[in-house]
């Protein structure tokens, strides 16, 4: 590695415009990468890693400028070259994969014309063989049946499949650098270790060099040969992806390590040494189940067509599940997407009808109340949900407090202006946020914050159920394993029961005391989570753990 | 994109309420002064609806036959008319008309047309069928040939224009409220309203309608200019407020048969007026949108 790197940033500073004068997005960077080389850049949201790729390529956005250093990529210096020259160079000698591959192609155009527009744009290729070389790159990026997938609209294709026509885009013409951000965030774990693998294969097949942005310090460690920690804007630390876990030098490297959940560390290993103990295990509740699904049956019709009478056979979304939630118990419902987890929790819920079966809470039937009329039912307030994602969950008009009192307000738990807000700074208090960040808008929260105010409006008026649908999924796993104790602790404080909807194994382990794995509407394998995650029965569960990536410790 | 914006800003600590709002507008109106303009000239426009008829030199419906037809003098800046009626009195008296019309019918077409896309597109099925073919119903018609089959028929009122505008303008309204209520049907925060168990009306009005306020009252502005346009329009073509009440529309159907002999501005000066009007919701809209909405309040 005496020669010449392919990308050398030296000293780069990134600064934005903003009402409150300019912020430094990123702070004398300096990173470089060989040919061949796959480097993973590793950080939490604001650190600046996303922005550095940006700058690589020159795309940021008008309110940013590269205020000092040089990039320089074989030899040409990228903040002198004109927007012409970058045009050139994007697509052909640097390119890029975005985190949502859906969003990063053209929704009403097919996708092997799409790849043909770039071979054309670099004149890679012409009018006679653009279609050949469209198939041959689908192909290269292991896409079945390349010659049909040609003719496909991106809305036809999985967001695996997706995520592979952006890559077969990307490296259409060759490129000696790609930069991947966040590429596989969003998908199944099955789908993102296809992914990687690929990505990770066409890179040294063709000897070119690969920057992976990513949150998730085990999936850069496992497929890449050296990694760049940001922390603010700063690199805090670069070391070979071999030795980075087992001696991580930085501070920041090792509290993010620690956040990252992994195979032997229990919840409170997640956080910072210092932390105070969990509360001793409450005693499960013997006797009825608090929630018993039998038989439980959704359908989708499926549009009839013009031509012919009969129709369609409807989609089984979720097929005769049966299952039951303890009091106090804690249980995982795991699957990738599509599995019916998600049209599960929205029935247990009741948002969302029934086709057939039962669903029994507390001991009464409510799978036969309309979803429509469940608003105004007595039960109502005793099953709550935390959503995915803490931003869109929140009214962007109400302040925290107000959001955390609609529930009070609406079950009239609580009467009075001052008793409403006393309870508010309670439950403010329970769930560990500051008391006067409750007169704030959402959008003046941070992610944490927010899910801490969903958290709050959750257990408001004092749920037996509360249904977690991947709560820390949007959440930077410093923040994930925060807000996963804070669940574990509420839990024990209230003696709540759990049903988390994950897809993620390892955090799941973490939480659940027992986990059902879905597939297709179907329960594949059910049990006491430390015997399902070490010694699954079924195959799709060895498959789901295989895929979960192994950093070299 | 913006992933760019997220560094950690310096936190401040949100002051409250309407100084909030007002520092905030400011600060909009000061990283673009095309909306402040737009808003001097919307305060000089209210102030002619207001106190305009009590500060004008002259009776704007006092004719005298002695200074008719006299070109733009200090005495009389606009000029007179063929009757001799002062044209600058009759354009500031008329401001107040004018903006009537357009305040109420948009506000009846904001009510009626925002509410019933909201439903349409919150509840959908039949609500969403029935508004929808109601809009385009309406917009099968060119709509000022609607507007003026409307007041001919109900008959020749303020009242009646103000009714047409508003149902001209019903579809802009419908369609724009419904898509925007679908939008966020599934939203997170409307899914967890109903887990606290409100009703779809209280879903409506506390989560859906506050959060589609801001792009409806980008609409409401550019509609503003078009509604005063459409009242005009109906008054120069004989239909609507009848002579001799000032309103632009009509003083431009006035003038406009004596510039050919030279006398320009009779017409000139209220049909200025209503380009004026019209310029001044128009850029308003924008800034209006910055204003209101709360995510521009970094």
């Amino acid at each position: 590695m005496t020669a010449l790197p392919l990308l050398a940033i030296r000293d780069l500073t990134v600064e934005f415009a903003t009402r409150r004068g300019t912020v430094q997005a990123v702070r004398q960077v300096d990173v470089s990468i060989a040919k061949g080389e796959t480097v993973g850049i590793v950080g939490e949201s604001g650190s600046g890693k996303s922005v550095t790729s940006y700058a690589v390529m020159r795309i940021l956005d008008r309110a940013g400028r590269i205020a000092g250093g040089e990039v320089g990529f074989s030899g040409i210096d990228l903040r002198a070259a004109t927007e012409r020259q970058m045009r050139d160079l994007r697509g052909r000698e640097i390119s890029m994969i975005f985190q949502n591959p859906r969003a990063a192609l053209n929704p009403i155009r097919k996708v092997g014309h799409q790849i043909e527009d770039v071979l054309r744009q670099h004149a890679e290729a012409g009018s006679g063989d653009a279609k050949a070389k469209a198939i041959a790159a689908l192909e290269q990026v292991k896409i079945a049946r390349p010659e049909e997938r040609y003719h496909a609209y991106p809305f036809e294709l999985s967001g695996g499949m997706c995520q592979r026509v952006v890559i077969a885009l990307a490296l259409a013409c060759r490129p000696q650098l790609l930069i991947a951000d966040e590429p596989t965030t969003g998908l199944d774990v099955t789908t993102q270790k296809a992914v990687m693998d690929l990505v990770t294969g066409l890179t040294r097949e063709r000897g070119m060099a690969t920057v992976l942005i990513t949150h998730d310090l085990g999936l850069a460690a496992t497929y890449c040969d050296r990694i760049v920690v940001m922390e603010q804007g700063r690199v805090v630390e670069t070391a070979p992806a071999a030795t980075i876990f087992r001696a991580p030098a930085h501070a920041y490297t090792r509290r993010l390590m620690q956040a990252t959940p992994r195979p032997g560390a229990t919840l409170r290993d997640l956080l910072p040494e210092g932390a105070p103990a969990a509360a001793p295990e409450r005693a499960r509740g013997a006797g009825a189940p608090l929630l018993a699904v039998s038989g439980l049956v959704k359908d989708y019709p499926k549009a009839k067509s013009l031509l012919s009478r009969k129709a369609a056979a409807p989609f089984r979304a979720v097929d005769s599940l049966s299952f039951t939630v303890a009091r106090g118990e804690s249980v995982g419902l795991v699957g990738e997407s599509g599995c019916g987890k998600s049209t599960t929790s929205t029935m247990v819920m009741r948002l969302l009808d029934p086709t057939e079966g039962s669903i029994v809470f507390s001991g009464e039937e409510i799978g036969r109340v309309p979803a429509a009329r469940f608003a105004r039912h007595p039960l109502r307030p005793k099953i709550q949900m935390v959503f995915q994602d803490p931003t869109e969950s929140l009214n962007p008009r109400w302040t925290a407090a107000r959001a955390i009192a609609d529930p009070l307000l609406r079950f009239r738990t609580v009467q009075g202006g001052e008793a409403i807000r006393a309870r508010c700074e309670e439950l403010a208090r329970l769930v560990g946020l500051p008391v006067d960040l409750l007169d704030r808008f959402p959008h003046q929260l941070s992610g944490g914050q927010k899910a801490r105010v969903g958290i709050a409006r959750a257990i408001a008026p004092s749920p037996d159920l509360v249904i977690l649908d991947e709560p820390t999924a949007a959440l930077d796993v410093s923040v994930q394993a925060v807000v996963l104790n804070l669940l574990a602790d509420l839990k024990q404080a209230l003696g709540m029961s759990y049903l988390f909807v994950s897809h993620d194994l390892q955090v799941v382990r973490l939480l659940c005391d027992r986990v059902i794995v879905m597939r297709a509407g179907g329960i594949v394998e059910e049990g006491p989570t430390a015997e399902v995650l070490e010694a699954p029965k079924a195959e799709y569960t060895r498959a789901l753990l295989a895929a979960i990536p192994r950093p070299p410790v | 994109m913006s992933a760019a914006g997220s560094p950690a800003l310096p936190a401040e600590r949100p002051r409250a309420g309407v100084s909030a709002t007002l520092a905030h507008a400011r600060a909009v109106i000061a990283g673009n002064p095309v909306t402040g303009f737009a808003f001097a000239l919307l305060l000089g426009l209210v102030a002619c609806a207001t106190v305009g008829p009590s500060l004008v030199p002259y009776d704007p419906l006092a004719s005298d036959t002695a200074v008719a037809l006299q070109a733009p003098t200090l005495a009389h800046p606009f000029g007179t008319d063929q009757l001799g009626r002062d044209i600058l009195s009759r354009v500031v008296v008329a401001a107040r008309l004018d903006l009537a019309i357009a305040v109420f019918s948009v506000a009846l077409v904001f009510v009626a047309g925002g509410l019933a896309g909201i439903m349409a597109g919150f509840f959908g099925g039949w609500t969403d069928r029935i508004v929808g073919r109601l809009a385009d119903t309406i917009m099968a018609f060119p709509l000022f040939v609607l507007a003026m089959g409307i007041v001919a028929a109900l008959g020749n009122t303020v009242g009646n224009i103000v009714l047409a505008t508003a149902i001209i303008n019903f579809p802009l309204y419908a369609r724009l409220a419904r898509a925007e209520a679908a939008q966020r049907r599934n939203a997170g925060f409307v899914m967890a309203a109903r887990l606290t168990g409100n009703t779809d009306l209280r879903i409506v009005l506390t989560a859906i309608l506050p959060n589609i306020l801001p792009i409806m009252m980008v609409q409401m502005s550019l509609t503003m200019g078009y509604a005063i346009l459409n009242a005009a329009g109906l008054s120069f073509i004989g239909l609507g407020v009848r002579p001799p009440t000032p309103e632009w529309g009509i003083m431009v159907a006035e003038g406009a048969g004596f510039i050919v002999s030279g006398e320009w501005w009779i017409a000139l000066f209220p049909g200025l007026a209503l380009m004026l009007a019209v310029f001044c919701f128009n850029l308003i809209g924008d800034g209006l949108r910055d204003i209101v909405d709360p995510q521009r309040r970094t």
